[in-house]
């Protein structure tokens, strides 16, 4: 299954997973309700196959989550953000295309 | 005698494109929809849609398309996500040029790149995108639990998303640059019934105010010169929307003003294989039901075109 290589994510494991990772992790901010977030998942799923071992690919709902999307001021989703080394590196709002998002993560690369 | 590699390529996979698919892979064409985002376009964007027929009870944006995109693919339509950077139309094979490089040949193209929500233009708004200005209240509404937002605009989306907004927010402020709303009947009384909605007409907004934080609000400006700050902790700008024709060869399409492509009533734009659909056509109404219906036009048109150039 593709989609098994992207990551869940939740305010209680950000730390261990998001910023103490030792690649980069391209997190994305999505919620049941919000069409363009679900939208956007199969090219999350093409993402986390194609950076496999080269960057993290993972996944958090604000809905079961909040703390995480209150402490990065966010206030719409989709929101993806790159993480390196525990810092913001690149962020972006909207249903954005795939190769954006593959622009984002090589650079944090 | 051309040695393209499809019958025809849809770019755009909003309704019409969708629509679009349906009837190419029904048609039996080597087809294929580009789509550059999520598959699905503006209609994401929106919370519920009653005015599509065969829903009585209405339908969610998302479920739509997903059924519309689930019902193409029954037939086999081959959808690859990408985006197009150029194309060169003008020939009989036409040339569709990919984002990070590689190309695409075919003997027809129809064009369904639709539109997106228009920026209102003003200090503070790109800045501040996704940190209280947003365009889409289906998405972000629920951030704003008991919090006073603003919506800008006075058309249906507009009046609409600000009612859709009442479920979330304490307070919410319509303002609108004219001084009575576009939206149609129906959907301005349900709006004028919500205690929950205030309208602020007559007025423009000059800047969003905000800090590290997020929107603290919007400097307003009366058109008879009064000015006034509104705090709000978001603001939704529904405004209209913007074609998505970065790519394409507008003076050769002979775009209007605004950038939209002019088509004669089978879709046809003025090149010859080249067909239009949706959103990005020059037109007065922008419905999915419309929307649709061009889709399934343009496919006739676009096999017509391949029946005499084939």
């Amino acid at each position: 299954m593709a989609g098994d290589k992207v990551l869940h994510v939740g305010d209680g494991d950000f730390d261990a997973q998001v910023l103490k990772s030792d690649v980069p992790v391209l997190l994305d901010f999505w919620a049941p309700w919000c069409g363009p977030c679900k939208a956007i998942g199969p090219v999350i799923e093409e993402l986390a196959n194609e950076f496999d071992g080269k960057a993290r690919i993972a996944k958090m709902n604000v809905d079961d989550n909040p703390a995480t999307p209150g402490k990065f001021g966010i206030r719409a989703i989709p929101t993806l953000i790159v993480f390196k080394g525990g810092e913001v590196v690149e962020q972006v709002t909207g249903a954005v295309g795939k190769t954006q998002l593959v622009a984002m993560l090589n650079k944090a690369l | 005698m051309s040695e393209a590699e499809y019958d025809l390529i849809i770019v755009g996979g909003g309704p019409a494109g969708l629509t679009a698919g349906l009837y190419a892979a029904r048609a039996m064409l080597k087809a294929v929809l580009l789509e550059k985002g999520a598959v699905g376009g503006q209609v994401l964007l929106t919370d519920w849609i009653d005015n599509y027929p065969g829903f009585p009870e209405g339908i969610s944006g998302f479920e739509l398309v997903d059924k519309m995109a689930a019902q193409a693919a029954r037939f086999g339509l081959e959808t690859r996500l990408g985006s197009v950077v150029a194309m060169a139309l003008a020939g009989p094979v036409k040339r569709l040029t990919l984002e990070g490089g590689g190309e695409l040949t075919a003997k027809a193209v129809i064009i369904a790149t639709g539109a997106r929500p228009r920026q209102l233009g003003v200090p503070g708004e790109v800045e501040l995108t996704g940190k209280g200005v947003s365009y889409c209240a289906t998405c972000d509404a629920p951030f704003y639990r008991g919090q006073e937002v603003a919506v800008v605009g006075g058309g249906n989306t507009a009046v609409e998303e600000a009612v859709y907004l009442t479920r979330f927010a304490a307070k919410v402020y319509v303002i609108h640059r004219r001084n009575e709303l576009r939206a149609t009947r129906i959907v301005q009384e349900e709006a004028f019934a919500n205690d929950k909605v205030e309208f602020i007409l007559d007025t423009q907004v000059r800047r969003v105010r905000g800090n590290d934080q997020g929107v603290e609000g919007l400097e307003l400006l009366g058109n008879d010169g009064a000015e006034r700050f509104l705090p709000v902790s978001g603001v939704f700008m529904l405004i209209g929307t913007q074609p998505n024709n970065d790519m394409l060869p507008l003076t050769e399409l002979a775009a209007d003003p605004y950038g939209f492509i002019p088509t004669d009533a089978e879709m046809r734009t003025r090149l010859p294989g080249v067909m239009a659909a949706g959103d990005i056509r020059s037109k007065a109404v922008r419905q999915v039901v419309n929307a649709a219906g061009e889709g399934a036009v343009a496919v006739l048109a676009a096999e017509e075109y391949l029946h005499r150039h084939g």
